[in-house]
């Protein structure tokens, strides 16, 4: 196999197939590092990662500094709730004072769309999005496809129902690009005011009923109602969402065929899934959590990998 | 470039069972013994070396694991291209056990270093040694010697050797690649 394609991961929009088979090829190599006594590699010992994050995260940033440091890379953390941010400072002067530092590589999550391409263009270190604004998320969809790998041994004609709020949802862009792009079939599902007009023309199917989805699917994504995105009514209450959308193990027991049921966390429980179903056998979400680690540690050691000394 | 045949399949195959016999002589029923196949090239050797002590040697429930040194090497970012890691299984602990490091070719070193470093991710073994196939004397980066050879070959940095497995190749043979003068 030859080298990723790219020298930054700024979205899957960028990724080609190949790109997205070595990722998860890589990550399972790493997923066994993960599971040995001792669970680090000294192989990015010489890569400084700056983590910048405007926008709140517990597990993206703790599962990116995880990786980070089994990699034994030096980690610097940042987050503007703290930082010179809040004194006027733009995005460039804060990052290029950060690189000044000597820092390589970047892993930035972001409340505007396109922030990490604008920062590709204007500094000289490698880009890891974690997620900007409500544009797209590629190491979500990364872990997301290799999870469903893992399950079902391959993403050619896997079915999968992504259900909720997709328009809000960056996990639910990246997912569809990358599922799209490795020969899965894709269906979003919710209602019709949180799903985007144009879905269609990503050549995804679009449903608006979950039980027609989950009959369907291989493997349903449940996203979260974004309420904090949502500054005006999507839905009448919270009450009629979870009746027409949250998942129950009724929904479960009465189908044909068993499915896997995701999530990419944190979960609304009682909303978007029942607490039963969180914690059934059907559902692999920490899986997705182990294997996020492991599906970071491949991009990041791809992308230091481009970094050839003497070049940076 | 031209390809000569250093050592042939009869060759080949007594210098295996001679390997054999001196592994019997230093770890007896291999009760305490590990053999470490080291990717990508040491897992035939080691496939190998086990069916003959098993057909031949009467030797049974030989512990063995293949390990790869990828995230371990010292040329990371230093070379051009891609390093692509191989899948590493080790299902045993190491700790307190005699691990053998099995290769096809020692050349420069390097990997059996990354092998030694990687190889503490499962433990602390009590005594580690190294097997290889061919051994390409002269040519050593580090202060690295094998405790098994199968055979000695004296060449230079420009030339490569290979070593041809049945299974894969339709051929047991070990050739001397010379680059194109």
């Amino acid at each position: 196999m030859s080298e990723l394609s790219v020298n930054h991961l700024l979205g899957i929009k960028h990724l080609n197939a190949e790109d997205i088979q070595l990722i998860l090829d890589t990550a399972k190599e790493f997923k066994e590092v993960l599971n040995r006594p001792i669970k680090k590699v000294p192989t990015l010992r010489d890569i400084t990662i700056a983590n910048l994050f405007f926008e709140n995260s517990t597990r993206t940033r703790l599962s990116f500094e995880l990786a980070e440091k089994r990699l034994s890379a030096d980690v610097v953390n940042f987050s503007a709730a703290s930082s010179s941010v809040k004194k006027g400072e733009t995005l460039v002067d804060t990052v290029n004072n950060i690189l000044s530092m000597k820092v390589d590589m970047v892993v930035m999550r972001h409340p505007n769309p396109g922030a990490g391409e604008f920062l590709s263009q204007h500094v000289d270190a490698s880009i890891v999005n974690a997620g900007d604004g409500a544009h797209e998320h590629p190491t979500q969809a990364l872990l997301d496809a290799f999870s469903i790998r893992e399950k079902l041994g391959t993403l050619e004609g896997a079915k999968v129902a992504i259900v909720g709020d997709i328009v809000h949802s960056r996990v639910a862009l990246s997912n569809v690009l990358l599922l799209k792009k490795m020969g899965a079939e894709v269906m979003v599902c919710g209602p019709t005011t949180l799903v985007p007009k144009y879905m269609h023309t990503l050549g995804v199917r679009v449903e608006h009923n979950l039980q027609t989805a989950i009959e369907w699917c291989d493997v349903a994504n449940m996203l979260r109602v974004q309420h904090e995105r949502q500054d005006i009514k999507y839905f009448p209450s919270i009450a009629e969402y979870r009746a027409q959308y949250g998942l129950t193990m009724e929904h479960l027991d009465a189908l044909e065929k068993p499915i896997v049921v995701m999530h990419p966390g944190p979960i609304n429980r009682g909303v978007e899934i029942t607490s039963e179903v969180a914690d059934s056998e059907h559902a692999i979400i920490l899986d997705q959590v182990e294997n996020g680690v492991a599906v970071r540690m491949a991009v990041l050691y791809l992308l230091a990998e481009k970094r050839k000394l003497g070049k940076s | 470039m031209s390809k000569r045949e250093i050592i042939d399949s009869r060759e080949l195959n007594i210098a295996l069972n001679r390997l054999c016999c001196k592994l019997i002589e230093n770890h007896g029923d291999f009760s305490n013994s590990i053999l470490i196949g080291l990717q990508p090239r040491g897992g035939q050797v080691l496939g190998r070396l086990v069916k003959l002590l098993e057909a031949q040697y009467g030797v049974i429930d030989i512990r063995t694991g293949l390990l790869d040194i990828t995230f371990f090497r010292d040329d990371f970012r230093r070379r051009p291209g891609h390093l692509q890691p191989n899948k590493t299984k080790i299902e045993h602990l190491v700790e307190d056990q005699n691990v053998v490091f099995i290769d096809d070719v020692l050349y420069t070193g390097r990997s059996v270093r990354a092998a030694m470093d990687a190889i503490l991710s499962y433990g602390r073994p009590s005594k580690m040694e190294l097997l290889t196939l061919i051994d390409r004397r002269f040519s050593r980066d580090l202060p690295i010697q094998p405790d098994y050879k199968g055979r000695q070959v004296d060449t230079i940095a420009s030339q490569r050797v290979e070593v041809l497995w049945e299974e894969e190749d339709g051929r047991d043979a070990v050739l001397l690649t010379e680059p194109a003068s």
